[in-house]
């Protein structure tokens, strides 16, 4: 099954950081990375760009609108994600509590849609 | 010899947009390119004082200023390069092209345009655009600009660097959009710089009713736009119309600071020079076959312009112009505008119940001028109990002081013939 780690957290906390605790929590990143690699379970993954980077597009009855955003108001913000493959969704949320910002923020774990399975049952 | 400090305050005005986007364009970088231009213009204050100004000062200063990014990227690069996480944007920095220095007498492309739809791009909000414009492409300070709306120094300061950052990391390009979405994106030019030259006009917030700076500065830039886009009507329609509202400017304001509406204005004090340039813009554009909303809204100023009084207005024509203002734009402002020149061209029993009709969807209910309006038809129907109603709404509504003070008048002036 494949599942996908949606890590969210509160972006003004992490630039408040200083940069030797940050590094240490990229090493933690760096180290649960390579054990995935290893046990065969990692597709891909990223750190994102501060959510003030980022660009909202909607098309409204063919009429386009790019927006700045996401809007101040939420208080924790999509900073980077894991895309995994493993048996189960226990296995998925094992892997999520090793995720440093699990600690400080939020992650969410989420299935993903398969449809070649889907086609088989 | 020209005074060399004259000068350089003329070229900064001038040139800073031109010299800043081709330093951008090579550099890759808002930053790097403001100090290094910044480094250039400190330079010039200490060599032409000494020397006295270059032939082509321009061309001096952008020399100067691509010797200096040079400087700044290969420093950014040896720092950039040390750090594993920073390398991406070591690779940013471009210097592979244009190492060797342009000689002075060398002409520079003009990348003010690729400038201004970088700093207007949709993926940046309205302040953003805004504030950005005029800081790179109109070299206000960090400071005027904060000023200019009334918001502390450091905030406008972080607006700016988060617009910067943004451009860089989310990879915002420097370029002209391509032809398909030129259109749009030309749309949103236009519509930051007016907004600019409104903010200079009208003032939303604080005692001021007109900030000169922003209205002169959304004109150069105007300008500006016109000479890059030459073929885009609607840019000449911008300037037309921007023109011949400044051209009131100094009639808008009595000397005791009260606010003054068309129809009192003392139009010896217009500026005609403006008004004859508007006109003439208008008068060419039109005739190109797409007409677009500023040049409506510059055509009606300029039936404004052409009555020597207020009485002479060709009413009319005005109503004629806003029906075809409301074929192109649905806004319930220009419906609200086209209901006011109908009771101006007569029938204010029409008029006010189009002004009923513009607000039918309640989308003016929170905007000064319907309640302003609303109360000048109904003062004039003799309907004075429904008009002091309505003008205290619009004092409610109102936020910049003069206003207030003009509809004060109105109101004590209804109130006074009730007694």
């Amino acid at each position: 099954m494949k599942y996908i780690l949606l890590i969210y957290q509160d972006e003004k906390r992490w630039s408040a950081i200083d940069a030797g605790e940050q590094q240490k929590i990229y090493a933690e990143f760096g180290k649960l990375r390579e054990r995935l690699v290893a046990d065969g379970q990692y597709l891909d993954g990223s750190q994102l760009q501060l959510a003030t980077t980022a660009s909202n597009i909607r098309i409204r009855d063919g009429k386009e609108f790019v927006t700045d955003g996401p809007f101040a108001e939420t208080h924790e913000q999509l900073g980077g994600y894991f895309l995994i493959e493993v048996n189960s969704a226990t296995d998925a949320i094992a892997i999520a509590k090793q995720i440093p910002i699990a600690r400080t923020g939020t992650v969410e774990v989420r299935a993903l849609v398969d449809r070649a399975a889907e086609a088989h049952a | 010899m020209a005074d060399a400090g004259q000068t350089l305050d003329r070229v900064f005005r001038d040139e800073y947009g031109r010299i800043i986007a081709t330093l951008i364009r090579i550099g890759g970088s808002f930053d790097l390119a403001e100090e290094a231009l910044q480094e250039a213009f400190a330079s010039a204050a200490k060599h032409w004082k000494e020397d006295g100004p270059p032939q082509n000062p321009g061309a001096w200063l952008t020399t100067v200023g691509h010797r200096k990014l040079l400087d700044a990227i290969r420093r950014e690069k040896t720092r950039t390069e040390k750090e594993p996480e920073l390398q991406y944007e070591a690779e940013r920095l471009q210097d592979s092209g244009e190492t060797t220095l342009i000689d002075e007498t060398a002409v520079y492309s003009d990348d003010r345009l690729c400038l201004v739809f970088t700093c207007c791009h949709p993926s940046l909000s309205r302040e953003a655009q805004v504030a950005l414009t005029l800081r790179t492409l109109g070299g206000l300070t960090t400071g005027e600009i904060a000023r200019a709306f009334i918001m502390p120094e450091p905030t406008m300061a972080q607006r700016l660097v988060r617009a910067k950052s943004k451009i860089r990391l989310a990879r915002i390009p420097y370029e002209v959009p391509a032809l398909e979405l030129l259109g749009e994106r030309l749309v949103a030019v236009q519509a930051v710089l007016y907004l600019i030259f409104n903010e200079g006009y009208a003032a939303t917030t604080g005692d001021n009713l007109v900030r000169t700076d922003l209205s002169a500065e959304a004109i150069r830039l105007t300008r500006v736009l016109c000479e890059l886009m030459p073929h885009e009507p609607e840019n000449f329609g911008l300037l037309a119309l921007m023109l011949l509202q400044d051209s009131r400017r100094a009639a808008r304001v009595n000397d005791r600071g009260e606010l003054m509406i068309l129809e009192e204005q003392d139009r010896s004090t217009w500026d005609h020079n403006k008004i004859e340039e508007g006109i003439r813009l208008v008068e060419r554009v039109l005739g190109r076959g797409f007409v677009g909303n500023y040049q409506i809204q510059a055509a009606i100023a300029a039936v404004h312009a052409e009555a020597r009084t207020a009485a002479e207005t060709d009413w009319p024509q005005i109503v004629a112009l806003y029906q075809e203002l409301k074929r192109i734009n649905g806004s319930p402002i220009v419906a609200l505008n086209h209901a006011v020149a109908v009771a101006m061209s007569g029938d204010i029993t029409c008029g006010l119940a189009l002004i009923d009709k513009a607000n039918a969807a309640r989308r003016l209910e929170h905007y000064y001028l319907y309640h302003a309006s609303r109360a000048d038809l109904l003062r004039r129907l003799d309907r004075k109990r429904e008009a002091m109603t309505a003008y205290q709404r619009a004092i409610a509504l109102a936020t910049n002081q003069v206003e207030q003070q003009y509809l004060r008048r109105r109101l004590l002036e209804v109130t006074e013939t009730l007694q």
